[in-house]
């Protein structure tokens, strides 16, 4: 029996899916390269939501134009703000595992208070840059959302030519395997970790720029997509970002189908208590190989 | 070595003196501040002392709470019993959790912790019939009283936050003195070493964390009689955060540093909030300064310069 | 004089990564010996005697102690048992005074200062009790890890090499206080200095690639030929 409704459902989890790839390579290239586990990588979303509904409210043009500027904006000012708390708070502490989490968490007060005093408690909709339906025989479904999943596609795609392809690749994916060798081979760490950690941030902006038309920004819009990358950075294996990606589907698959079919809540809590025993039972992640 | 223990009687005696002699809105404040540094001893005690730096201890705090809050609302338990679930739920839940989480270490086991009582936080709002989620319950007056000793009147609330912190203080100091608690330190100084003296890492440390659900337990059912409010926020990751901060600030494996650190916080987002609502700003800053500048705390720095005695 | 067996190991073995470290060994300490293990670097040493000590599980193979299986037991139950074991980069409690350090290690917490006060004087160290461990020379906390290794009261002391970055003068005191300590407790000694070996040992066992290669006297050990041809007389002797 075909069900039109678990279609649906399939459209929804792949959306999420999408933009939680985005988020979670992001978090997955700063853990994989620094070993720092950034607590405050949601506000780096929720933040480049915010950017996102500045750029749509004040730059004057068609919402084509201002969304495909925010895409830019959003990004370069949330990893320059990434970059900067590198700079001042994680190269301080030698990038030290207990004390960077400490500090994120930090900056993660830090990041919601700041934008709740100047943007306000309220949720702001950014208008979807455009507007049309797909009709199927049993729903129309919206034509932005799934640019949102072929957008995010091409993004990972680009991310990963990069790692794999381009120098600041392969010096990105030397200083993961060993600091002391690649400093010792001339590479300036502290460039590489400064730059790793705003592609990071970075990512997450850009995945919030995708999301803000379909949710509004709010300054604790972060929290819960933190919750999620986390989940699935974890399932894929810490540091993996192939693991990342084969997670970021199947926990947005599944998040789509058990949300429709039952309480969202119920999902989280099966989530949870999963990645809970994921790091207990098999560290490595479900994809990961044992080290 | 009596120096420790006549500054500790000190610092109850002056605690004692606040209750009767300041404020009404102060004495309040600094029974709160006792039950908070409960709270805050027992975290102390895994992370300060043992090194386990859980995410976590909110969810023993929420159980200490609700098994109290629901013992009166639903079982129809007298207050006295209420209170004694506290630490029985928050120790049972921490030593079922540390089971799990002690199986890693170092960040895993900050993210496992972290995990899990997430998940316990959701779940309570899973049961929003029952706990009433975010909004909470209020328990009665004429539920809050052992016999004739009425926890909601204000002196009463007072004297009683005073003896379960000192009971917490007292025990925590013969804790720390004892054979135990030098091999507590052993654990988060040298953990290899310490298995090839013959201890256990992970009984030790499950031992620890048992006894620190346990305080965070009381203090949880403490919180629910002496100000009649149960509610999911007190399960929130937030809240776990916050035991951190006031452990880091007062100063991290010194059996002062909770009270101190808690105290300290309070006021100043009391203070901040008055000024601004940027009580968040607050907490968030002063976790970076710390971390960054004072890793040690206000007592662990005084400790390196010169107290040494101080434990 | 019947030797007693203090502990066999059968058929040791241990891989790492498909890489042998250990490969089939037997080894067997009398009670009150002073046992040594040398052989070239890489040889398998330090892996068997984390085996013997529990802080690695073998792939095959037994151990038994004192007549009884052992080689199942972590190694925390093994060091109630009666092994102890020093370690060879020198592993203290840094930031805990010495008084500290050595009080850990007791067994019995009665009369803690003048416990800790006696294992110190084995030692010599009882002047530096209220030091900060990490601030000692790196001499004395050699000697706070043997004293650690003493305070246990070990059956079996598993010394893996003691005398690394020790001063000759201290060299000799050391070799008295090994001595001092059989017949109560044997000793196992892994150690590169060939004059400390022939001076202490009753007996040594030789590994080679993790097999081993001979056991004997010192006068038996250095008499055979293989050991000549693989390690006291061949192109990687030690310096």
């Amino acid at each position: 029996m075909f069900d039109p409704y678990f279609l649906l459902a399939l459209l929804e989890g792949t959306v999420t899916a999408a933009i939680l790839a985005l988020t979670a390579v992001g978090l997955s290239l700063v853990f994989g390269v620094m070993r720092v586990v950034n607590v405050a990588h949601g506000e780096f979303l929720m933040l480049g939501a915010v950017v996102a509904w500045y750029v749509a409210t004040f730059v004057p043009g068609p919402p084509l134009m201002t969304w495909a500027a925010a895409l830019v904006i959003a990004p370069l000012v949330v990893g320059g703000v990434a970059a900067l708390a590198d700079r001042l708070v994680l190269r301080r502490l030698n990038y030290e595992a207990e004390g960077t989490i400490v500090a994120t968490i930090g900056l993660m007060y830090i990041l919601q208070q700041a934008v709740l005093t100047g943007f306000g408690p309220g949720a702001r909709a950014v208008e979807p840059p455009f507007d049309w339906m797909i009709d199927t025989p049993w729903f129309g479904y919206s034509g932005y959302k799934l640019a949102v999943v072929g957008l995010a596609a091409l993004v990972l795609g680009a991310v990963w030519l990069f790692m794999t392809r381009s120098r600041a690749g392969l010096v990105m994916r030397a200083t993961q395997i060993d600091r002391d060798m690649a400093r010792a081979f001339g590479i300036n760490v502290d460039r590489v970790y400064a730059l790793v950690f705003a592609l990071g941030a970075g990512l997450a902006a850009l995945a919030a720029v995708l999301l803000v038309p379909v949710q509004q920004a709010h300054y604790l819009m972060g929290h819960d997509p933190m919750l999620m990358a986390f989940t699935v950075v974890i399932i894929g294996g810490l540091g993996s970002v192939r693991g990342t990606l084969i997670a970021a589907l199947l926990i947005g698959l599944s998040d789509g189908v058990i949300s429709f079919y039952w309480s969202p809540l119920l999902a989280k809590i099966l989530a949870t208590l999963f990645v809970a025993l994921v790091l207990v039972f098999r560290p490595q992640g479900l994809f990961g190989e044992r080290a | 070595m009596n120096r420790a223990l006549a500054l500790h009687l000190i610092v109850v005696a002056a605690l004692a003196a606040g209750i009767f002699l300041l404020p009404v809105y102060h004495a309040t404040n600094l029974a709160r501040i006792m039950v908070l540094a409960v709270f805050a001893m027992g975290y102390n005690l895994a992370f300060g002392y043992t090194g386990l730096l859980s995410l976590g201890h909110a969810m023993f705090f929420a159980a200490g709470m609700y098994a109290a809050g629901l013992g009166i609302t639903l079982g129809g338990w007298p207050a006295g019993l209420a209170l004694l679930a506290g630490p029985l739920a928050g120790g049972a839940l921490a030593l079922a959790a540390g089971a799990l989480a002690l199986r890693t270490a170092g960040v895993s086991f900050m993210i496992v912790t972290l995990m899990l009582a997430q998940a316990g936080y959701l779940t309570i709002l899973y049961y929003t019939p029952i706990t009433r989620g975010e909004e909470g319950f209020v328990l009665a007056q004429g539920l809050r009283r052992i016999g004739a000793f009425d926890l909601s009147q204000d002196l009463n609330r007072g004297l009683f936050a005073l003896g379960l912190f000192t009971a917490g203080l007292l025990l925590s100091l013969a804790l720390v003195r004892a054979r135990f608690g030098r091999i507590m330190v052993a654990m988060r100084e040298n953990e290899e070493r310490s298995r090839m003296l013959g201890y256990n890492p992970f009984t030790v440390k499950l031992a620890v964390m048992g006894i620190s659900g346990a305080y965070a337990g009381a203090a949880g059912a403490a919180y629910a009689l002496l100000f009649g409010s149960v509610g999911a926020s007190f399960g929130a990751i937030a809240f776990s955060i916050l035991p951190l901060l006031w452990v880091l600030l007062g100063g991290a494996g010194t059996t002062l540093g909770p009270l101190l650190g808690a105290g300290l916080m309070f006021y100043l987002t009391d203070i901040a909030s008055s000024y601004t609502s940027a009580h968040q700003f607050v907490v968030g800053a002063a976790l970076l300064v710390l971390v960054l500048f004072a890793p040690r705390g206000i007592l662990g720095a005084l400790r390196e310069r010169g107290l040494k005695w101080l434990p | 004089m019947a030797a007693v067996t203090l502990l066999e190991a059968r058929g040791l073995q241990r891989h790492f990564g498909g890489i042998p470290a250990v490969d089939g060994v037997d080894l067997t300490l009398r009670a009150g010996e002073i046992h040594a293990l040398i052989g070239p670097n890489g040889a398998g040493k330090t892996t068997l005697v984390s085996l013997l000590s529990g802080r690695i599980t073998p792939q095959a193979g037994r151990i038994l102690f004192a007549g009884e299986d052992i080689t199942a037991l972590p190694a925390h139950r093994r060091v109630a048992k009666g092994i102890a074991y020093t370690f060879q980069i020198t592993s203290i409690y840094p930031r805990l005074t010495v008084f500290d350090n050595v009080a850990l290690a007791l067994r019995d917490s009665r009369d803690l200062p003048r416990a800790v006060g006696a294992a110190l004087a084995r030692t010599g160290l009882q002047a530096l009790a209220g030091e900060t461990a990490g601030e000692l020379s790196y001499g004395h906390q050699r000697l706070l890890e043997l004293t650690m290794g003493l305070a246990l009261k070990p059956r079996l002391l598993i010394l893996d090499e003691p005398t690394q970055g020790l001063a000759n003068e201290d060299i000799a005191g050391f070799k008295a206080l090994v001595r001092s300590l059989v017949p109560e407790t044997t000793v196992l000694l892994i150690e590169h200095n060939m004059e400390v070996v022939m001076d202490l040992a009753d007996r040594i066992t030789v590994l080679n690639f993790g097999r081993s290669l001979a056991s004997g006297t010192p006068a038996e050990v250095r008499a055979n030929a293989d050991v000549q041809a693989a390690y006291l007389g061949g192109d990687d002797a030690e310096a």
